[in-house]
């Protein structure tokens, strides 16, 4: 027994002096599994985790904001009539290489041309390979926007448009506009493995995929030729913990050392833990109550102004989101460049709120419907419980509600028909632009029957504005547009803007260098542990 | 014996035929198809949803679906997964073992301790010793699995830090899967010495929680069984030989008691099953339990069709194998009729 002790604590001692120095490893507890790794095809945020390490963009989202600054492409030109813009792509960049494949050439244009040209063309032989659904290329309406894209030289590509699209250079940093290796794509078609360009993942990104057991783990190691210089963190893995209470117990008990999405009741224990920092920002998102506006008594802005008057938002964000939300008054959540900031909402004012509905012709009152979502949502926790506080509400200035629920895509589908008098529904923005939010949601466009702008609300100022903001490539000009949009929207209240979820990150005190992302995604380049 | 076996395997051929199709059904009765809940609030074009679900086939009379379903499971093609785009089938064994190796240890973990106890029960009948087992095994039966979980997991391992939290094996190792059996593969083709130990560690439990309603159901059926048994005349009469009271319980009663019990173990794969769902989501535990819940979720009508027949096979396959042996042990059920 002695002897055993001592041959190990010996053993023990070999190995130490063997490794140099201890490699660092972060441990992530992640929610999901990954449906693969391949971010066009995929549509969810768990997917994009756990492809971001791996991948490179030609320009990306600046760590912790909105801002889109270089990544494979260094600079980038954009011509008069904002139509054509230059991509200057950066030298000596390396492929990863895996124990089935050595690059023998660094990133080119060619490898932006396969990337894009796989979800655009439907000859690419790539196009069918896993499901062949391009999701966010078809919903950002990438095929209706691009005319063209052009291989000028090795390191120059040319991108031509069917019309000026401001939002569109933010749009090639999303997940789904991620560049892969052209040559790694032929090399699996000769072997006839498609497939598994989106399972073994090869990219330019800070981190090479190791490996992945479903629902079990995914491993990465720093990649030590990653262009901005390699990671600080030797090696990264994804625990993959579904439950929220078990990645928060796996956090204290030090086996993973951040995670996301921690469940509402654990926050305040969480918050008063000395063993940990809980980072927090207010998320990408918006829930809001809608009213229809082509219906009566909706088409009154006096009613909508009144009914903004007769709900309390303060009372339904401390008992609804519990600390995990901040109340809105914008369309737009604070942390989008183009908020307006001076804008001030409705006052809680019910005698007010009487007096205007009075106004308007209802001295007693009406009846309306008041649909909430059957699921919880990131910028909803529970529509459900909002609603019955809005109809107690309401019930005080004589508006009788009534509840009404679907089945979830059943309610969005109604709702986008605009069948409702009174909806709730919300929006996480995708590319943090702020035309992503307004166009998407409140412009005549989209008030069409199956829109996306529930309130069906169509005013002409607002859209032109939308329309003129589209059309210049200077965000300060476009800043200051979107903030007389919102003025706008204020006087007219097509919506009851509710509240913006906040989103938490919790981690040990150990890890520094982390950086919530407003769209809400987590990333672990320059982060570094203690040791 | 043929005759026996031939109406078994007769009796499973409608079985497999009603399982697929309230598989197929009931699926498809939850609102919301794959495509409408990948969507979300973005919403899809009606042109595109139509091109989608014309794709995956969604467009078909439900009838029709059905038959070309089974057509397909006929020729041994149990489809590709809409998520993932992989073989139903090759998702399946990925994962299987996994929950393979947590329910034989937990179906071990409940006949090392149920038997004994339910046998200490009948012999200390009206003891306290009974009413302890029994009461415990009361409580085991009735304990809601999340719960007992995550109490376990606060008091085991947060708290008192002895045992991990979840996962199979501490993420300081990785084992390339040989057999899918972690137990095997880290103790046989890993060069880490400390691996085995950290999956005997991560092993303890999820293997517990999952153990503990099969352990009270094995309890308390070998304790009735046993009195049962200890009544009849042949025990007394064994007494009466002078036989010592070790042969007796052991030998002359045991036997005859556990007739009963294997069929009540045999019932337990149904159990364990449908257990390793909630123990394999509270432990984080790579196994089909977890998959199919994603697969509901998601509306991956293959995956959780091919998934459900799989399982179903191997419930019957063990009840069918229970339904023999019990005709091995009793040659009254053979021969019967």
């Amino acid at each position: 027994m002695k002897h055993t002790v001592l041959g190990s604590a010996l053993a023990l001692a070999l190995m130490a002096a063997v490794s140099p120095v201890a490699a660092k490893t972060l441990v992530y507890c992640s929610e999901g599994s990954p449906e693969n790794f391949n971010p066009q095809v995929n549509t969810t945020g768990t997917s994009f985790d756990a492809s971001r390490p791996v991948y490179s963009h030609l320009v990306q989202f600046e760590p912790g904001t909105t801002k889109v600054v270089p990544d494979l492409a260094e600079s980038w030109d954009v011509s008069e009539d904002g139509l054509s813009y230059t991509f200057h792509l950066r030298k000596g960049v390396k492929w990863h290489s895996s124990k089935t494949y050595k690059p023998t050439r660094e990133f080119t244009a060619d490898d932006v041309l396969f990337s894009f040209n796989r979800m655009w063309k439907t000859d690419n032989p790539f196009h069918g390979v896993s499901g062949g659904a391009y999701d966010y290329f078809n919903d950002m309406s990438m095929p209706d926007l691009l005319a063209s894209i052009d291989k000028v030289d090795d390191h120059t590509v040319k991108i031509t448009l069917k019309s000026p699209e401001a939002p569109f250079i933010a749009n090639l940093a999303m997940d789904f506009a991620v560049i892969q290796s052209d040559e790694y794509a032929q090399s699996l078609l000769k072997a006839g493995k498609p497939e598994l360009l989106d399972q073994e993942p090869i990219g330019t990104g800070p981190f090479t995929f190791v490996n992945y057991q479903k629902d079990a783990q995914i491993r990465y190691k720093a990649n030590p030729d990653y262009y901005a210089g390699k990671a600080k963190i030797d090696n990264l893995v994804f625990a993959i913990t579904p439950d929220a209470a078990v990645r928060y117990a796996k956090l204290k008990a030090g086996e993973c050392q951040i995670m996301p999405y921690p469940a509402p009741a654990d926050l305040e224990a969480m918050l008063k833990d000395p063993a940990l920092t809980v980072m927090q920002q207010p998320g990408l998102n918006v829930g809001y109550l809608a009213f229809n506006t082509q219906k009566k008594p909706f088409d009154d802005v006096r009613v909508r102004q009144a009914l903004s008057m007769a709900i309390d938002k303060k009372a339904i964000v401390d008992a609804v989101y519990q600390g995990a939300g901040t109340p809105a008054k914008n369309p737009l959540p604070p942390t989008i460049w183009g908020y307006n900031d001076s804008i001030e909402d409705y006052k809680f004012d019910p005698a007010a709120a009487k007096k205007l509905l009075a106004d308007a012709g209802y001295p007693d009152g009406f009846s309306t419907d008041l649909w909430a979502m059957p699921v919880q949502r990131p910028y909803n926790p529970n529509a459900q419980r909002v609603a019955e506080l809005m109809q107690s509400d309401l019930a005080k200035v004589g508006v009788k509600a009534e509840i009404k629920s679907f089945e979830w895509g059943e309610y969005r589908k109604r709702a986008q028909a605009g069948e409702h008098q009174m909806a709730q529904l919300g929006w996480t923005g995708d590319n943090g632009d702020p035309d992503n939010f307004l166009y998407v949601l409140l412009s005549c466009n989209s008030a069409r029957e199956g829109g996306q702008n529930i309130a069906k609300w169509c005013n002409k100022d607002f859209t032109d504005l939308l329309e003129k903001a589209k059309k210049i490539s200077n965000q300060d000009e476009r800043a200051k547009l979107y903030e007389q949009a919102q003025v706008i929207f204020h006087k007219d209240a097509p919506w009851f803007p509710i509240a913006h979820s906040v989103v938490y990150m919790p981690m040990l005190k150990g890890v520094t260098g982390y950086k919530v992302s407003p769209l809400g995604s987590h990333d672990f380049y320059g982060v570094d542990i203690a040791e | 014996m043929l005759r026996f076996l031939l109406t078994r395997i007769g009796l499973v051929i409608p079985t497999f035929f009603g399982i697929t199709f309230l598989s197929f059904i009931l699926i498809r009765l939850v609102p919301g198809d794959p495509i409408e809940v990948r969507v979300g609030e973005r919403g899809i074009a009606p042109a595109r949803l139509a091109q989608l679900r014309h794709e995956m086939g969604l467009d078909q009379p439900l009838w029709k679906q059905f038959f070309d379903y089974i057509a397909q499971v006929l020729h041994g093609d149990l489809g590709v997964s809409v998520v993932t785009q992989k073989s139903v089938l090759t998702e399946f064994l990925t994962l299987f073992p996994a929950t393979l190796e947590l329910s034989i240890a937990a179906i071990l973990f409940a006949v090392i301790l149920g038997l004994p106890f339910g046998i200490l029960a009948a012999l200390k009948r009206g003891s306290w010793v009974d009413h302890t087992v029994m009461g415990v095994s009361l409580s085991g039966f009735s304990m809601p699995i999340f719960w007992w979980g995550l109490l376990l997991i606060l008091l085991f391992s947060v708290t008192l830090g002895w045992t991990p939290v979840s996962g199979r094996i501490s993420a300081m190792y990785y084992i390339e899967p040989t057999t899918g059996f972690l137990l095997i593969d880290s103790l046989f083709f890993s060069d880490d010495s400390g691996a085995f130990g950290s999956v005997v560690r991560y092993m303890i439990l999820p293997t517990i929680v999952l153990g503990t309603v099969p352990l009270a159901v094995i309890a308390r059926m070998t304790r009735s069984a046993m009195l049962e048994v200890l009544g009849e005349d042949y025990i007394r009469t064994a007494r009466a030989k002078g036989l010592s009271a070790y042969r007796v319980i052991f030998i002359h009663a045991l036997r005859n008691a556990l007739i009963p019990v294997v069929t009540v173990i045999g019932l337990q794969v149904g159990t364990l099953m449908g257990g390793a769902i909630l123990t394999e989501t509270i432990f984080s535990w790579p196994g089909i339990g977890k998959w199919l819940v994603e697969s509901i979720n998601r509306r991956d009508y293959p995956a959780l069709q091919g998934g459900v027949l799989l399982i179903a096979s191997l419930v019957i396959l063990v009840n069918f194998l229970v339904d023999v042996l019990y005709g091995t042990l009793n040659p009254r059920i053979r021969h019967g009729r």
